[in-house]
């Protein structure tokens, strides 16, 4: 009994010293346990479009509606937009200012095709009669890829912000720490992206 | 005695990863990422737009197998995630998450489908297809 109180101490004071050691350990650690709760959203909408994403209410289809050389593009955006941000992290670990701006730069700017064709393709199926309120497969459909996109919309806020940083205070272990977190965010975006243009668009034109 | 070393090896990758920051990428790891994603993406999106398998239901279970394999490129060479990072509680994270993901999504499809199929049947075809 007495030897196990002993190892409890030690393990305490070995906790303290490590949590005082680590704090950016800490934050990214919580930033990925907000990306899993984010995942979370995102597998309920999942699971409600894979549950309503074939009651059409006598409306159009998926194969009706998807124009899928859109999608094609779309994708390849925000894979372009992974792929610099990733040389952004690159040149930000090498201390470089400009370089590291520019690619931000870049990745921000596909977001925003990302974000546009996107909201094309909204104002297109609206127009048509095939808003949010025509069947429930467009509901959940606009609900789950509206909230993909609005992921986008603040993604692309963060990465503004923190340009505007950057060129204030350079690139510090603080910057570099929340760089590192928009970077996980940005990904995970994409890895969302990759459910959502498999489940929903290839597989609602097969018919 | 082999718990304690342990920790000390541990406390010594914490301090390395201080060090260079947190876990991150190289140039190598981005480029393979991405040619692999982009090879991936092209895949599904050629079965789809070209009929290129005989029946929907190979290509829809192809595309889905695809989209699960890119995840997981996205998640070790976009997102850097291994078994070491945050001494092992990302990694925990990311496993809860996905049994939860899954008893999410199976949970929904079983429990909606059986209710579908007893109180919808006499129902016009396309309002109780189920995927």
């Amino acid at each position: 009994m007495a030897h196990a109180q002993v190892l409890t101490e030690a393990d305490n004071t070995r906790f303290h010293l490590t949590e005082d050691h680590h704090p950016e350990n800490g934050t990214l650690l919580g930033f990925w346990i907000y990306l899993m709760s984010d995942c979370l959203i995102f597998a309920v909408l999942f699971a409600c479009y894979a549950v309503l994403g074939r009651n059409y209410a006598a409306g159009p289809s998926g194969a009706d509606l998807f124009d899928l050389p859109i999608v094609a593009v779309n994708t390849a955006l925000l894979l372009f937009s992974s792929i610099t941000y990733g040389f952004a992290m690159l040149s930000a670990q090498a201390k470089k200012v400009t370089p590291t701006l520019i690619w931000l730069a870049i990745t921000g700017l596909f977001g925003l095709g990302f974000l546009s064709l996107e909201l094309y393709e909204f104002h297109h199926l609206i127009h048509e009669g095939a808003g949010p309120q025509r069947s429930a497969f467009l509901s959940s459909f606009f609900v789950l890829v509206g909230t993909h996109g609005l992921h986008v919309t603040f993604g692309i806020i963060w990465l503004v912000t923190l340009m505007v940083q950057v060129t204030q205070r350079g690139l510090g272990v603080e910057m570099k720490r929340r760089l590192m977190c928009l970077s996980m965010f940005w990904h995970f975006l994409d890895v969302i992206w990759i459910g959502v243009f498999s489940f929903v668009y290839l597989l609602g034109v097969l018919k | 005695m082999s718990a304690a070393s342990h920790d000390a090896h541990d406390a010594h990758d914490h301090g390395h990863d201080h060090d260079g920051g947190a876990a991150h990428g190289t140039l190598k790891d981005y480029v393979i990422g991405f040619v692999l994603a982009v090879i991936l993406t092209a895949i599904p999106f050629w079965l789809v737009m070209g009929h290129v398998l005989p029946t929907p239901q190979m290509t829809a279970v192809a595309v889905m197998g695809l989209a699960a394999i890119q995840v997981v490129v996205h998640m070790i060479y976009f997102l850097h995630m291994n078994s070491r990072s945050e001494g092992g509680w990302s990694m925990l994270a990311l496993v809860f998450t996905l049994i939860v993901v899954v008893i999410a999504l199976a949970g929904s499809l079983w429990v909606m489908h059986n209710l579908d199929t007893h109180m919808m049947a006499p129902m016009p075809h396309d309002m109780r297809e189920v995927p």
